[in-house]
């Protein structure tokens, strides 16, 4: 029988409750009582026969006394200590202080888990102050009409002779300046009003915390391919704040194995230095094409982008590759080619993009729609399109382009033939 | 001889102040609004200083910076590079690209004209 160094001090309450003396519960479990006085204190393992012959004294089933609840709440305590930092608390005494401070013990182990999940949620805005698209982007025009404000009125007030032409040359750009500071400032007001509202939906989205975890490790989940399966990474899921994320995270790594099975990684790795064409390696591996994308784009270091969206065109799963914003919350651009695909299933998209960004930077898209038919003939029928999305080759620098953007919010090409909602960066609208 | 500055920056306005305040100082300026033929630009106008915005259309200040420090015609060239403030992870990269100053938006002309005295030969 398994048992801890707590049994004694279960023995101890037990008996207590009973209102027994030591010498009692010696006799009866036929042990002399200093022997009983050690196990109470946690200072003696207790052989199967005296435990027996205890838990018969004690009126209790010998399971009781051996195992309890405390087990998970030891492992808390210890998971609490390694986090602890200089301050090691005695891990050897750690039982006991679950034996003899129960209240205190879950209160502790409590605290260790509000901890982390406050981390998490620190960590989440952090990274939203340093990512977030809509503030900087907005910041910088802002910043960019202050530094030409800024300057032209210096001149202007600190130039005695400045000649009338450059006067007037100056005088007007302060005034486009200012208008333009004007409405850049109003929609952070703007933006930074209406971004509580984004909270439910943005920070603590589920899929925003499956997609940091698989950010945090790659992209690559190494256990699936060595057949550890998803059981190796149970403890990992577990650490997830919300059971929404959970779940959606077994189900990607449901589909992870699947992909690793069907794609195993050193033949498919041999297989793409021959050709990164989607269809012949989903072919030649007898596999779908959505699979081939998933494992191209999560292969270790894999420097590919995906996007997934189910058949609503809503966005099921980002890896953004560099350089290519993916809309944090919000739908996508409706000109991305991914949509494209998804009106036309089973036929292959190919194009080249230009995202709306100051750099320019071009990227080639492959996109590919899947229908599935969960519920059989009687449908419905289910969609699925996937866009990988890697960098453009350097001889694609002059080819033509599409013209798209991130989502039509933090967008600022103008005119737009697909625009559906004004965007915070363009004057006037 | 008058010092000869290239000034790169996508925003007129700015880019405009710029000029007036380095031409009353004795300058010479001239400016360029665009990333992609920044390089090809800075070889033919051979200037003494270049003030190099960090975000420009077609490229970034960080890759022209890299480009021309791998040339050994331009190596030498003083960078003055103008940065929004809040770019600290950009800053560092233009550090080590071998950047001679920078000048952060909004700066005032003061600053703007000791950075610029500070880096051209007279």
């Amino acid at each position: 029988m398994p048992m801890t160094a707590l049994t004694g001090s279960r023995v101890r309450e037990r008996r207590l409750q009973l209102g027994l003396r030591q010498a009692d519960l010696a006799r009866a479990a036929g042990i002399s009582a200093s022997y009983l006085n050690l196990i109470e204190h946690n200072r003696r393992r207790i052989g199967d026969e005296v435990l027996a012959r205890l838990a018969r004294a004690l009126t209790i089933e010998t399971g009781t006394l051996a195992a309890g609840a405390e087990g998970a709440l030891i492992e808390d305590l210890r998971a609490a200590a390694a986090a602890g930092g200089d301050d090691q608390p005695e891990l050897d005494r750690v039982e006991d202080l679950v034996g003899r401070f129960p209240g205190w013990a879950r209160m502790l182990a409590a605290q260790h888990r509000r901890i982390g999940s406050l981390e998490r949620t620190v960590n989440a805005l952090n990274d939203r102050m340093t990512h977030d698209t809509h503030l900087s982007e907005a910041l910088h025009e802002v910043l960019s009409a202050v530094s030409a404000v800024r300057s032209t009125a210096a001149i202007l007030a600190e130039t005695e002779d400045i000649a009338p032409d450059w006067r007037a040359r100056f005088h007007a750009n302060l005034h486009a300046d200012s208008e333009r500071l004007a409405v850049g400032a109003e929609a952070l007001v703007a933006y930074l009003d209406s971004s509580d509202e984004d909270d439910e939906t943005g920070l603590g989205a589920p899929q925003d915390e499956v997609e940091g975890w698989l950010a945090a490790r790659g992209w690559h989940l190494p256990e699936l391919e060595a057949g550890a399966g998803p059981a190796a990474l149970a403890a990992e899921v577990a650490g997830l704040a919300s059971a929404a994320a959970r779940s959606m995270a077994r189900d990607w790594i449901a589909r992870a194995e699947a992909d690793a099975a069907a794609l195993p990684l050193m033949p498919f790795r041999a297989a793409l230095a021959e050709t990164d064409d989607p269809v012949r390696l989903a072919r030649r591996f007898g596999t779908s094409v959505l699979s081939v994308f998933r494992r191209m784009a999560t292969l270790p270091g894999a420097q590919t982008g995906l996007v997934i969206c189910d058949g609503s065109g809503t966005l099921v799963f980002r890896k953004p590759p560099e350089g290519f914003v993916l809309p944090r919350f919000g739908a996508a651009c409706p000109l991305w080619p991914l949509f494209d695909a998804l009106a036309r299933p089973m036929a292959p998209v190919e194009a080249m993009v230009e995202p709306a960004s100051r750099t320019r930077r071009r990227f080639r898209t492959r996109a590919f729609c899947e229908p599935s038919l969960p519920g059989d003939f009687a449908g419905p029928e289910l969609r699925e399109a996937g866009m990988l999305i890697d960098p453009a080759p350097p001889e694609a620098a002059a080819a033509p382009a599409r013209a798209v953007g991130t989502s039509c919010r933090i967008c600022p090409r103008t005119p737009c033939p697909a625009r559906r909602e004004p965007s915070i960066l363009i004057e006037g609208t | 001889m008058t010092a000869h500055v290239l000034l790169i920056e996508d925003e007129p306005n700015i880019a405009e102040a710029i000029r007036f305040i380095l031409m009353r100082d004795g300058l010479r300026v001239s400016t360029h609004s665009g990333g992609a033929d920044a390089i090809e630009v800075v070889r033919q106008a051979r200037p003494d200083l270049l003030i190099l915005d960090l975000m420009l259309p077609g490229m970034s200040g960080i890759d022209i910076l890299s480009a021309l420090r791998a040339d050994p015609m331009t190596e030498k060239l003083p960078v003055l590079m103008l940065t929004a403030r809040g770019q600290g992870r950009d800053r560092a990269a233009a550090e080590r690209a071998g950047v001679d100053a920078f000048m952060s938006k909004p700066f005032s002309n003061t600053e703007m004209l000791a950075s610029v005295r500070a880096l051209v030969p007279r």
